[in-house]
């Protein structure tokens, strides 16, 4: 036997207790302090974005004909004659407390408004990417299994069109035939007119609102709206996921274990779901993960297309109209939402795969 | 001596832009309760003759044989259905490297019990409890450690004799061995071969011995097929191996050092074209 055998064996089988809880709590802490890190490398991007647009922040509220006077007092009020490093303790201090400042358009709090935009944007990425994975992931698997076959090739098209077509030529059809000539969906916006603010809004996503409320009208309302932008989102995250899913399953396809499990007189159905198919969710969760966090930074084209008051649209309007402080709320919210589906991914990539551990 | 597995004609295609290229051409063999080498170089078509038997070549290859005859039952008769019960159970194989041919995100217990569960209905718990007795007949101390461990925690020898063991744990009557241990360390290739020879041995199974390896497989078996591009140019007995008389086995031979006549220049092996022509040896008993 070799040395290395005989060391693996005789490693102690069980450790104690307090050595078993250490390595926990430091990668709690570790990770909590790359969440910090990462934060606020993102809050000083954002921070300098704010300082070096030449967009005069005092000018902007104090309008052009005000006096020196007032706008001395503004510039005083903004801390703007403050050296830099004390203005961005002072912008971490107040996005600590959730203040982004507020909207010159509309002169309301920033943080109100993205909790209004945000839940729009949410409820529409989250039906959208469980659109994309629940039909493109067994796509991809079928794909991979059937190489060459029929669903092979209707897959591929089916992903070369969602890569190639312009979701405001799509969702501009879908809205033409569906809504337009058939009259299966509803139209543009989050609900009909008749139903906007019927529901108490508490989490600010109409579905689930609508279901708290117990009112099914809304509901079914609602669901009539979203469904169609959701599908359009959900089909363009199913071209990629469908792809990438395909590629993961051929590498392990080929893989040795499986032709073990095959060995083993096991079913084609069981060494694809029980063998083949665990090895690639830890890819898979980078790719959806991905995916979503595409879409919960709002896709611009459709939610104008579809009259969707999401985040996508909200920053872009701000941006058009230079209301900075907008802009870089909505920012960083989106980097927020960025960091914390990495963490999320990260730790399932452990509960996943044993080699992470 | 009782024929478990009778081989004839065995061809295996795969068709490629270039034509049809035959891994396999023609070959006939007959496996008692014995062991069986069959040796030859990369590419000689070893190893697709022990996949064609369990018929794991996948599409779009292709298995041609006038009969693959488990105990007078063709198996090239039977559906993928039935095919499985034969897999495993009654005809199994283990692999050249553990690190691959175990599933990386699976318990080793998980895979084990699986393999068992698959041929026996029992409870999970007789499952496991056959498992750790498995683990042991492969020489594994701290079984039940071993059983919750991942494949990446196991050295290269001890992945191998889980593989043993999780192929022999339905009982088949034939083990098919390709290159058990040619991703192992010299040290621990003999004591691999051994614990496998013991257990083929108590249970009475025939065995098949793929390797490349000729000292190894003259050591080890009872009976040598040599293989060459596709076909059986040789067959002998595997203690009269030095004596063998085909230019082939003899260039093979003599292209190896020897510990007890070092010589200066080993031989290169001169291929004549006409080998691969010369019709199939038959490897019948």
């Amino acid at each position: 036997m070799t040395m290395s055998d005989d060391n693996n064996e005789r490693r102690p089988s069980r450790a104690p207790l307090s050595a078993t809880m250490w390595p926990v709590a430091r990668t709690t802490i570790r990770t909590l302090g790359s969440i910090a890190v990462t934060l606020l490398g993102l809050l000083f991007v954002t921070f300098i974005i704010g300082r070096v647009m030449p967009i005069d922040p005092v000018l902007a509220i104090v309008g052009e004909r005000a006096s020196q006077a007032t706008y001395d007092a503004v510039y005083q009020q903004l801390g703007l004659d403050k050296p830099l490093i004390v203005q961005f303790l002072y912008y971490i201090w107040d996005v600590l407390h959730l203040d982004f400042g507020t909207s010159l358009l509309n002169a309301r709090p920033v943080s109100e408004d993205i909790a209004r935009v945000f839940p729009a944007t949410l409820e529409l990425a989250t039906l959208g990417i469980i659109f994309g994975v629940v039909l493109g992931v067994p796509l991809g698997v079928l794909a991979a299994v059937r190489k060459g076959s029929w669903i092979d090739q209707v897959a591929r098209v089916l992903a070369l069109v969602g890569y190639s077509m312009p979701i405001f030529w799509l969702g501009l059809m879908g809205l033409l035939i569906f809504y337009g000539i058939l009259g299966w969906v509803g139209g543009p916006g989050r609900v009909g007119i008749f139903y906007v603010d019927v529901v108490p809004s508490v989490t600010g996503l109409i579905l689930v609102d609508s279901i708290i409320d117990g009112n099914w009208d809304v509901f079914r309302d609602a669901f009539s709206h979203i469904i169609l932008p959701a599908s359009l989102l959900g089909y363009y995250s199913l071209a990629y996921i469908s792809r990438m899913t395909r590629s993961f399953m051929l590498e392990q396809l080929s893989a040795e274990y499986v032709t073990t499990a095959r060995v083993k007189g096991m079913s084609e159905w069981d060494v694809i779901w029980k063998h083949a198919f665990k090895n690639i969710r830890v890819q898979l969760i980078t790719v959806i993960a991905l995916s979503y966090a595409g879409l919960l930074e709002g896709s611009v084209l459709t939610e104008i297309i579809f009259s969707w008051p999401g985040i996508g649209s909200y920053i872009t309007t701000a941006l058009l109209s230079a209301d900075m402080n907008a802009v870089l709320g909505g920012t960083v919210v989106v980097g927020l939402i960025f960091i914390l589906l990495n963490i999320f991914s990260d730790l399932l990539y452990k509960v996943f795969d044993p080699r992470a551990k | 001596m009782t024929t478990l597995l009778d081989v004839e004609n065995l061809w295996v295609r795969f068709p490629t832009r270039q034509g049809v290229f035959d891994a396999v051409r023609g070959v006939s063999f007959t496996l008692g309760r014995e062991r069986l080498g069959i040796v030859g170089e990369s590419g000689s078509g070893k190893s697709m003759t022990g996949r064609a038997i369990l018929r794991l070549i996948r599409p779009p290859g292709i298995v041609e044989a006038d009969h693959i005859n488990l105990e007078g039952v063709n198996l090239l008769d039977k559906s993928e259905k039935e095919m499985r019960d034969v897999r495993g159970q009654r005809i199994s194989m283990v692999m050249q490297d553990p690190k691959f041919s175990l599933n990386p995100v699976m318990t080793i217990g998980d895979q084990i019990i699986e393999a068992y569960r698959l041929h026996n209905s029992v409870s999970k718990s007789a499952a496991y409890n056959k498992s750790l007795e498995m683990l042991e007949a492969v020489s594994i101390r701290d079984s039940e450690r071993v059983m919750r461990a991942y494949p990446h925690e196991m050295s290269g020898g001890m992945g191998q004799r889980i593989m043993i063991a999780m192929m022999l744990i339905p009982n088949p009557e034939i083990l098919i061995a390709d290159e058990p241990t040619s991703a192992l360390d010299v040290s621990v290739q003999r004591q691999v071969l051994d614990i496998m020879d013991k257990l083929v041995k108590e249970r009475g199974m025939g065995l098949i011995f793929i390797s490349h390896d000729l000292n190894l497989v003259a050591d080890f078996c009872d009976r040598v097929l040599i293989m060459y591009a596709g076909r059986i140019v040789e067959v002998c007995d595997a203690d009269k191996l030095h004596d063998a008389k085909h230019p082939y086995t003899r260039g093979l031979l003599n292209s190896l050092p020897r510990l007890d006549a070092p010589r200066n220049r080993l031989e290169v092996l001169q291929r004549d074209p006409a080998w691969s022509d010369t019709p199939s040896v038959s490897g019948r008993e």
